[in-house]
This record gives C-alpha cells, sequence and structure tokens, in this order.
C-alpha cells in the first residue's frame, strides 16, 4: 500500500502539463495537489506505526491550511487569462508576464509548492521529533519512491510556476523549450535555495498566519485582477 | 468500443469500491474505498467530454476524504483509523430504505418524459456551464453560499467548543487551567516577570523589557 501511494505521488504531477493540454488543466493540478493529501496520509497510516500516522496528520493540519490560499492563488492567472487551459494561460502572458502584476498569488504560489512538496518549512510531517514522521519505518525502494515524489513535486510545481506567472516558454532567440526548462531549473535553484534558509514551522503555527493573512491578501489580489481584467475586456 | 469497455471496467470499480465501503472494519479503509469509487465516477464523467465536472469530482471528493480523516480524530474520542469497526447500522431499515430508493429511482428515471436534447453543446463546455448555472441563478447562488457556509461554521463550533488547542496563543492565556490551578500560576508567573524585570533594569536592556512587562501585566493583576 506504501509502495503504491508513493509510486503515485512520484508520477502524479507529471502528466497534467506535458503530455495532455487538458480544457482544465489547472483544475486538474489543484485535483492532482490534494491527491497529494489522500497519498501522504495513506504513507503514514500504510506503515501501521504510530510515528508515520503522526507525522501524516500533521501533513493534513498544514494541508488544509495551505490549500485555500493556494486555490485562490491559482484562480488569479486562470481570472487574468479568461481560461483554465494552460496553453491559453501561458498565450495570455504575451505581453506581460503574470508576475509581474500578481506578485500576491506568486508568492502564495511559491509557498504552497514547498508546502505540498514537504520540503521547509514545512517539514513538520516528516521532523525528527517524531523519529521522522511519515517516513520513520520506511527504507529501501519505499523510501526512495516517496523522497523521489517529494523532490518530483517540487519540480513539478516550479515548472507550473513558470507555466502559470513566469511567461512559460517565451523568450527571445532560443526555442521555447529551452525557455521553459532554463526557467524551470532557475526557480527550483532559488527555491532550494530558500528552503535551507528558513526553520521549520510546527504544525500548529501555520494556520492563523496563512488564513488571517494570506487568505485576505490573495482574495485582495484576484479581486484585483478581475477588476483589471474585466476593464481591459471592456474598453 | 474501447470507451465502451473502459466505461464498464470504470463502473465495475465504482461499485466495487462502494460495496467495500461497507464491507471493511476500518474507516480509514472505508474512506479511501469511497475516494475510490468518486475517482471512477469522475473518469466516467471525463468520458462524457464533462472535463471540468469530471475532474472538479475527483478534487472534491479526494479532499473530502482527507477532510473526514481530520474529523475523525477531532470528533471521534480515538483514532478510529487503527480501531476496527462495524461499518453498518440500523441494518434492517437501512436496507429497506436503499431498496425503496433504488426502486423508485429507477421507476422515475424509466417513467420520466425526458426532453429531446437541443443541439449539441457548444465548443467550452467549462464557460456554457458557468453561464448555465451562474446567469439566471445568481441571485440564488448569492443567498445560497453564504447561508450554506454559515451553517457549516455554525455546527462545527457548536460540535466542538473548545477545540483540541485553545485559539491561536498571541498573549499568554489568563486563567489557562480549568481545574482551580489558574490563580496560583498567575502569581507565580507574576513574580517571574517581576524578577525578570528587575535584571533587565540592572542590565539596562531597554529591547528586552517591554516582553517582560507584558508578562508582568498579563500574570500579575489577578
Amino acid at each position: 500500500m506504501t509502495v503504491a501511494a508513493a509510486l503515485k505521488v512520484a508520477v502524479l504531477p507529471v502528466g497534467a502539463w506535458v503530455v495532455s493540454d487538458l480544457a482544465v488543466g489547472l483544475v486538474w493540478f489543484n485535483a492532482m495537489d490534494v491527491l497529494v493529501w489522500a497519498f501522504v496520509w495513506l504513507a503514514g497510516w500504510g506503515q501501521n506505526s504510530v510515528f508515520p500516522l503522526v507525522g501524516a496528520y500533521r501533513f493534513l493540519a498544514l494541508a488544509v491550511a495551505y490549500e485555500l490560499p493556494l486555490m485562490f492563488a491559482l484562480t488569479a492567472p486562470a481570472a487574468a487569462a479568461g481560461s483554465l487551459r494552460m496553453g491559453d494561460i501561458v498565450a495570455a502572458q504575451d505581453g506581460l508576464w503574470f508576475v509581474v502584476w500578481m506578485p500576491v498569488a506568486f508568492t502564495v504560489f511559491l509557498a504552497a509548492v514547498l508546502a505540498f512538496s514537504l520540503q521547509r518549512p514545512f517539514t513538520a510531517p516528516m521532523s525528527a521529533d517524531i523519529a521522522g514522521g511519515m517516513t520513520a519505518e520506511l527504507s529501501g525502494v519505499d523510501r526512495f519512491l516517496v523522497l523521489t515524489g517529494r523532490y518530483s513535486l517540487l519540480s513539478a510545481g516550479a515548472g507550473f510556476a513558470v507555466a502559470l506567472f513566469l511567461g512559460g516558454g517565451s523568450g527571445p532567440v532560443l526555442p521555447d523549450w529551452s525557455w521553459f526548462l532554463g526557467k524551470t531549473v532557475v526557480l527550483l535553484w532559488l527555491l532550494v535555495a530558500l528552503r535551507r534558509r528558513i526553520p521549520q514551522l510546527r504544525p500548529e503555527q501555520l494556520m492563523a498566519p496563512a488564513w488571517v493573512v494570506g487568505l485576505p491578501l490573495v482574495l485582495l489580489q484576484v479581486l484585483v485582477v478581475a477588476v483589471v481584467t474585466l476593464n481591459g475586456r471592456s474598453s | 468500443m474501447p470507451e465502451a469497455v473502459l466505461f464498464a471496467v470504470l463502473a465495475l470499480i465504482a461499485v466495487a469500491a462502494g460495496v467495500s465501503v461497507f464491507r471493511t472494519d476500518s474507516m480509514a479503509r472505508a474512506s479511501y474505498a469511497l475516494a475510490v469509487s468518486f475517482v471512477a465516477v469522475g473518469l466516467m464523467l471525463l468520458q462524457f467530454r464533462l472535463e471540468y465536472i469530471g475532474v472538479i469530482t475527483v478534487l472534491m471528493m479526494v479532499m473530502e476524504m482527507a477532510v473526514m480523516a481530520i474529523f475523525m480524530i477531532m470528533f471521534m474520542g480515538m483514532n478510529p483509523a487503527l480501531m476496527p469497526m462495524e461499518m453498518v447500522h440500523s441494518k434492517k431499515l437501512s436496507a429497506w430504505t436503499a431498496v425503496g430508493l433504488f426502486l423508485l429511482l429507477t421507476v422515475g428515471i424509466l417513467l420520466a418524459d425526458w426532453p429531446e436534447s437541443r443541439g449539441s453543446a457548444g465548443g467550452d463546455v467549462t464557460a456554457s456551464l458557468g453561464e448555465a448555472i451562474m446567469e439566471p441563478k445568481m441571485l440564488v447562488m448569492l443567498v445560497i453560499s453564504p447561508v450554506l457556509f454559515a451553517t457549516i461554521v455554525a455546527a462545527l463550533v457548536l460540535a466542538n467548543p473548545r477545540g483540541r488547542y485553545s485559539a491561536y496563543p498571541l498573549v499568554p492565556a489568563r486563567d489557562a487551567d480549568d481545574d482551580g490551578q489558574g490563580k496560583e500560576q498567575g502569581h507565580s508567573g507574576g513574580s517571574v516577570g517581576h524578577a525578570a524585570h528587575g535584571m533587565d533594569g540592572t542590565d539596562g536592556g531597554a529591547g528586552t523589557s517591554d516582553g517582560h512587562g507584558q508578562h508582568h501585566g498579563g500574570g500579575g493583576h489577578k
């Protein structure tokens, strides 16, 4: 059961944005992100041991806190592009990258990427105070798959951030794919550098900042984006 | 043909997972079986080209099962994921209700006078769905959604008046204990505050004395 869960976590983010351009690609991404909840909890519960289960519940506590700000952060580029298709969202950034006028949504999205890939500061589910948490009983292939899943989620998150906010593959001279990969690698490097410099949050410390500060800020951002977009369309 | 086979397989998975919800003895297994069943239904909706509805079904149902895992430890008093328990109760009543409902719905489906479908769906099914729901029914949605949200919040507050943890601790609690120990602790806290305050005074540390002043105010005046 653990193997199946970890396998899917590892495979999961790859399908949506490269292989097929679903008309609702953004929602698909969000659905896959929610699957991570289920799989992390399953991975913790499936080990039939105390500390992994505690770690799994810690992840759910973090997930409840980060998910709503993430969802509204995803709403901003979709509202600006007027489409849920990833291709349209990238195309809508021809003139101006979304990151320029949606900095709050971008920041929240990056924080959520760190959160759903279980990187610091959101490592409480697998921290040392509960003997490794959801990785406590894992070894060999199982452990490898779970850790690979974390890193592939981080990379997929960086790729999505590039597509949603940094203009996707747009750039001079070089072909699209190299720009996309280059931006993704740079962003990934930034995220990895960032997570080394932040201490770990206790699981109950995220809820209040995320919902009391983050959520209103993101909602304001969505409001601004909606007003700007509607103005642009009517004029 | 392959689509029909896929549909049949998904339908079988949905029904089988739905049956196993009630056959297992663990809430964790039941939740995940239910999630699998709903994911299969969501994929079937994807087959009908109802992409938005299908994906959103997967999203909501998986999320719901994870939230259910949270509710399990919030409200059930032990960890039901680890305790074997029966997944069915009031067997006779529920069996009769199920059979009756199934018959009623089947009869309804067979006897209803279904309207002919008018034309084919436009290019963007998601957009036309949004317009169909939102344009004529906007007022209803605007009224219903706050009411629903308030209901959920109120139900949670009623069910769990004092959560497992207190509110986010921005200030130290005044009467932290509910077994009569609060006052004494308040006094001792106050004296610690005094001592620390004095030490800061001798050190002349202006920056830290603010924080200790708060402790003094919080604990001392009981």
